[in-house]
């Protein structure tokens, strides 16, 4: 029985470690290329730091590294604010008129992103709106949103109702009871819906081809577009491997060293 | 508490404005002609005529649809045994599975892809098989964590009671878990399904300019070709697919948790 069971784990495990080869092998491919010292993309002719070098002298690599994280920060902040205050409205909202909302906003997230993307498109093109960075950073803003919603919302109704109700009896106004009362026991939510838009934004390539201006490209179009093959974008992969990797440690080390800390100081 | 609700104004003239007006948009695009016949709705479905009159067109829908379906099932019998797997480990190591599998969603789609441009290129294989390895790649995690989750929400109390009445591992497997997950299987089949008709870059990254999908064929009609009526026309025509699929799926999920 014992071996049976050794056995067994060890070809679940194998499968496993097989599957997270397969996922990571082109990031594996990416880093290791970073550092060819050749063009090629299917020998590694030896180290070096090249393409690093590159990156930092190609404006238009870095002009679409600075498009997309300032499209990102500004989709970002203003999709959790607009989302948020809707989200606490429409908890307040009466079911029927809530459902009818939360299923318009439920639209961008079912329609395929190409769906989305030639909507607003024509939206803008026809209302004579030139695309620019500013119809593509609307875009993004409005693409964002029911994310936001979506991750605030369920939060929002498993609070009290009655919490609020008791600080506005105490005479605290609906400004104030919002912002002592509501918002800090949903900050947690807010702040993964914030996580959800950064990372949709940061991503975004279909969207974005269709609603960018001429010459406005973020680091998805400008790899779309690369006419020939520039191994600078490995180090630009490696350099947002490395970013997000830290960032994901963090969030998750981050609230345990925390829990550990509370912890110890309620014993 | 009605003062709270007119904070939802903004947003409601926000929807209005970028998220019912443009589906309008299609709308009107895709039943009226090119000229000015969307402005004084000369209504027509010659669009439509267009698209299912064609061989080329319908061939191009097949495909899309036979890679997405091919997708699908492979997303499912490879990540089914890996969300099963990982379930059955101690719950700091399933954390830390799903940590990984999470990762790379992180990163940028298009460098993904163009990472396996590059390692493809050390093979001579058909661009079909191409697009298939990069669409089982992009969407077997979503498949994966989907499934996990919902075996991983289940009680081991009733895996507990089923060996207790005699159920042998195998039996208890499909008698019990499997029924048991397939809320997750049916969320993880539209999570892979979905993306992958409508999928546009993997197929123009990895396939080559012949290998053409529907999604090619949207943005061929906008960017190219600049018929605005037809090409959305064929976004409606998509759109519909998915919705059809979709309501099918959850039907068949209906169905199978009333059993």
């Amino acid at each position: 029985m014992e071996r049976k069971k050794s056995r067994w784990s060890f070809l679940s495990n194998g499968y496993l470690v097989l599957v997270l080869l397969f996922i990571y092998l082109p990031i594996f491919y990416v880093v290791l290329f970073s550092f060819n010292e050749s063009k090629s993309l299917t020998n590694f002719t030896g180290f070096s730091l090249r393409w690093y070098e590159n990156m930092f002298n190609d404006e238009t690599m870095l002009q679409s590294i600075y498009t997309t994280v300032l499209t990102a920060v500004i989709a970002t902040v203003v999709s959790t604010v607009v989302g948020t205050v809707a989200a606490i409205g429409l908890s307040k909202a009466k079911p029927l008129v809530r459902n009818l909302i939360l299923e318009v906003n439920n639209l961008p997230v079912m329609n395929p992103d190409i769906v989305t993307a030639i909507g607003l498109m024509l939206l803008f093109i026809s209302t004579k709106v030139q695309l620019s960075l500013t119809t593509l950073i609307l875009a993004h803003i409005s693409f964002c949103i029911p994310y936001v919603i979506l991750t605030v919302m369920p939060k929002l109704r498993q609070l009290d109702d009655n919490v609020a109700e008791a600080a506005l009896d105490l005479g605290a106004t609906p400004v104030q009871a919002l912002v002592k009362v509501i918002l800090p026991q949903i900050y947690p939510a807010i702040f993964s819906g914030a996580l959800i838009a950064f990372s949709m934004s940061f991503d975004d390539f279909v969207i974005s081809f269709f609603t960018a201006g001429v010459g406005i490209n973020n680091i998805s179009m400008y790899v779309y577009s690369m006419k020939r093959y520039n191994p600078s974008v490995n180090a630009l992969s490696t350099l947002i491997v490395v970013v997000v990797t830290l960032i994901l440690i963090a969030a998750n080390v981050i609230p345990r060293i925390k829990d550990k800390k509370t912890k110890k100081e309620e014993d | 508490m009605k003062s709270f609700f007119r904070m939802t104004y903004p947003y409601i003239l926000w929807i209005a404005v970028f998220i019912v007006a443009p589906m309008v948009m299609i709308l009107l695009y895709a039943l009226t002609r090119t000229g000015n016949s969307t402005l004084t709705f000369q209504f027509t479905l010659e669009n439509f005529a267009r698209f299912f009159s064609d061989a080329t067109f319908m061939r191009v829908l097949l495909t899309s649809l036979r890679i997405a379906l091919l997708t699908t099932v492979f997303c499912l019998l490879i990540g089914y045994p890996a969300a099963f797997f990982i379930s059955r480990l101690s719950e700091r190591r399933q954390t830390m599975m799903v940590l990984l599998l999470t990762l790379p969603m992180w990163i940028n789609m298009l460098l993904k892809t163009y990472a396996w441009r590059g390692i493809l290129l050390n093979f001579d294989l058909a661009s079909e098989f191409k697009v298939f390895i990069g669409m089982v790649y992009d969407f077997l995690p979503y498949m994966i964590i989907q499934i996990h989750t919902s075996i991983a929400k289940m009680d081991g109390n009733l895996l507990t009671a089923a060996y207790d009445l005699g159920a042998n591992k195998w039996k208890t497997f499909l008698k019990v878990i499997l029924p048991l997950s397939v809320p997750g299987i049916i969320s993880g089949i539209t999570l892979v399904f979905l993306p992958a008709v409508s999928s546009f870059v993997i197929p123009k990254l990895l396939g080559g300019g012949d290998y053409v999908l529907i999604g090619n064929l949207i943005e061929i009609y906008f960017l190219t070709a600049g018929d605005w009526n037809f090409g959305s026309a064929i976004s409606l025509i998509m759109a519909l697919i998915i919705i059809a699929s979709m309501w099918l799926t959850r039907k068949l999920d209906r169905n199978a948790q009333e059993e």
